[in-house]
């Protein structure tokens, strides 16, 4: 299973790089968004320091779901999905292959972003880098897991660009949540600990439990 | 040896019943042609078949590695001919020979382009490769003459008549009725749904291909 995850994975990166379509929507979108705030904030205000963990979330959960919504149409076009599942690829390694590529696209949109937002708002979001990385590896696969899950829930509807967030996004809350929070404890400096830990406990639990569920439901929503 | 068994199969779309109480059974080498008009469930009846979707009522036996051209061609625009065919070989449980497939499909001295620069043609004979290079033993073939030139046409007939040499059982489904009857050992003809005939080719039908409609059809 994780062989054929492997190469559902290396699949979907080759065929992105190719185009890269979703990519460059993706990270369009999110340096706009990035330039259009910090021309709304202060750069300088202390008041950016409590909203940088919701700037950037909602920023990464926008340009996320951007991501992810091209799953299943990359599989959509000449019935490949068929094949796939008639080649009995199982469809948890599906959808494990294809989070994987999804998470690997939205890294890549947080690498060029998180930079770029330390130096339009003028905060250092590198002074915990070991607790930033994980908070982005969790956050980003609450992300993909769900959205590639809802991806290929919504794939044959004609209005999937607007049903993917609409059922995405009040699902995420709790990790969004968690992870704003834990990113602004890191933007002043600190380390989570104490009362904050609950929010890493919250992310790992989150991803644990609809990493399963989605494992489990991905085979009934595939076929038929 | 029974290769796939269906016990009273139905499929019901909402109240729509798309198939009704069907049982037959396939043995290995057997060459099916499955018959009838739009609409009759051909296309249901073939995706029950490859496992894409469920029966709503009775029971689908099926013992073998399948293969299955439908009605797209199952293959990436976005990769060239060769990563198309290495994907697809590495899902396999089989060792396949890319390169052996991309000389025999012809697609060798183009194999590094992508499919978008591809004719349709040379797009339906990278679809075949796909098809048959896994050597399955149940292939799945949808209107596989529909738009094919008399090369890839040879092409698809000469593939046919190597799996059924190597004892796989064939299941075409087709309008085109001469060339399904040169391959076909045996007839699997639905009428709105229901099994209008199921058995061997009737002789009849080698000269008149309207033969099983107006003898088992329903006249509309």
């Amino acid at each position: 299973m994780l062989r054929m995850s492997w190469m559902v994975f290396l699949k979907d990166v080759r065929m992105e790089f190719r185009g890269k379509e979703a990519i460059n929507a993706s990270l369009a979108f999110a340096l706009v968004v990035l330039i259009l705030f910090s021309f709304a904030f202060d750069p300088t205000s202390e008041q950016i320091r409590e909203i940088t963990g919701g700037l950037l979330w909602i920023l990464f959960a926008f340009s996320g779901v951007l991501l992810v919504n091209r799953s299943f149409v990359r599989e959509q076009s000449n019935d490949c999905l068929d094949i796939l599942l008639v080649s009995k690829v199982p469809a948890s390694a599906l959808l494990l292959g294809k989070t994987l590529a999804n998470l690997l696209f939205i890294a890549l949109v947080q690498v060029v972003c998180l930079p770029v937002f330390s130096l339009l708002y003028n905060i250092n979001l590198f002074q915990q880098p070991v607790w930033l990385m994980g908070i982005c590896l969790l956050a980003s696969w609450a992300i993909a897991i769900l959205g590639t899950v809802f991806a290929a829930m919504t794939v044959n509807l004609r209005l999937r660009e607007l049903m993917l967030p609409v059922i995405v996004y009040p699902m995420i809350i709790p990790a969004l949540a968690a992870a704003m929070q834990l990113t602004n404890i890191i933007a002043v400096g600190k380390v989570p600990e104490g009362d904050d830990l609950i929010w890493v406990r919250l992310l790992v639990g989150f991803d644990v439990i609809f990493t399963t569920l989605s494992i489990g439901l991905i085979d009934t929503i595939l076929v038929d | 040896m029974s290769v796939l068994t269906a016990k009273r199969v139905s499929k019901f779309f909402g109240h729509f019943p798309a198939l009704r109480d069907l049982s037959f059974s396939f043995e290995a080498g057997d060459c099916i042609a499955l018959l009838g008009r739009n609409g009759a469930g051909k296309t249901t009846l073939l995706n029950l078949m490859a496992g894409l979707s469920r029966p709503t009522d009775g029971k689908l036996e099926i013992a073998s590695r399948v293969g299955l051209l439908g009605h797209g061609i199952g293959v990436y625009d976005e990769l060239t001919a060769r990563e198309n065919l290495k994907f697809f070989a590495s899902l396999s449980p089989r060792q396949i020979d890319v390169e052996a497939w991309l000389e025999k499909v012809n697609l060798r001295d183009v194999a590094n382009a992508t499919l978008r620069e591809y004719s349709r043609g040379m797009r339906q004979r990278l679809a075949l490769a796909r098809t048959f290079m896994g050597e399955p033993e149940l292939l799945l073939l949808d209107e596989p003459f529909t738009s094919l030139d008399d090369k890839a046409t040879a092409l698809l007939q000469s593939l046919l008549a190597e799996a059924l040499a190597r004892n796989a059982t064939v299941v075409l489904s087709t309008h085109q009725i001469p060339e399904a009857m040169a391959l076909a050992s045996r007839i699997l003809f639905l009428e709105r749904g229901k099994l209008g005939y199921f058995g061997p080719r009737p002789d009849e039908m080698l000269g008149d291909s309207t033969w099983i409609y107006r003898t088992y059809g329903v006249a509309t």
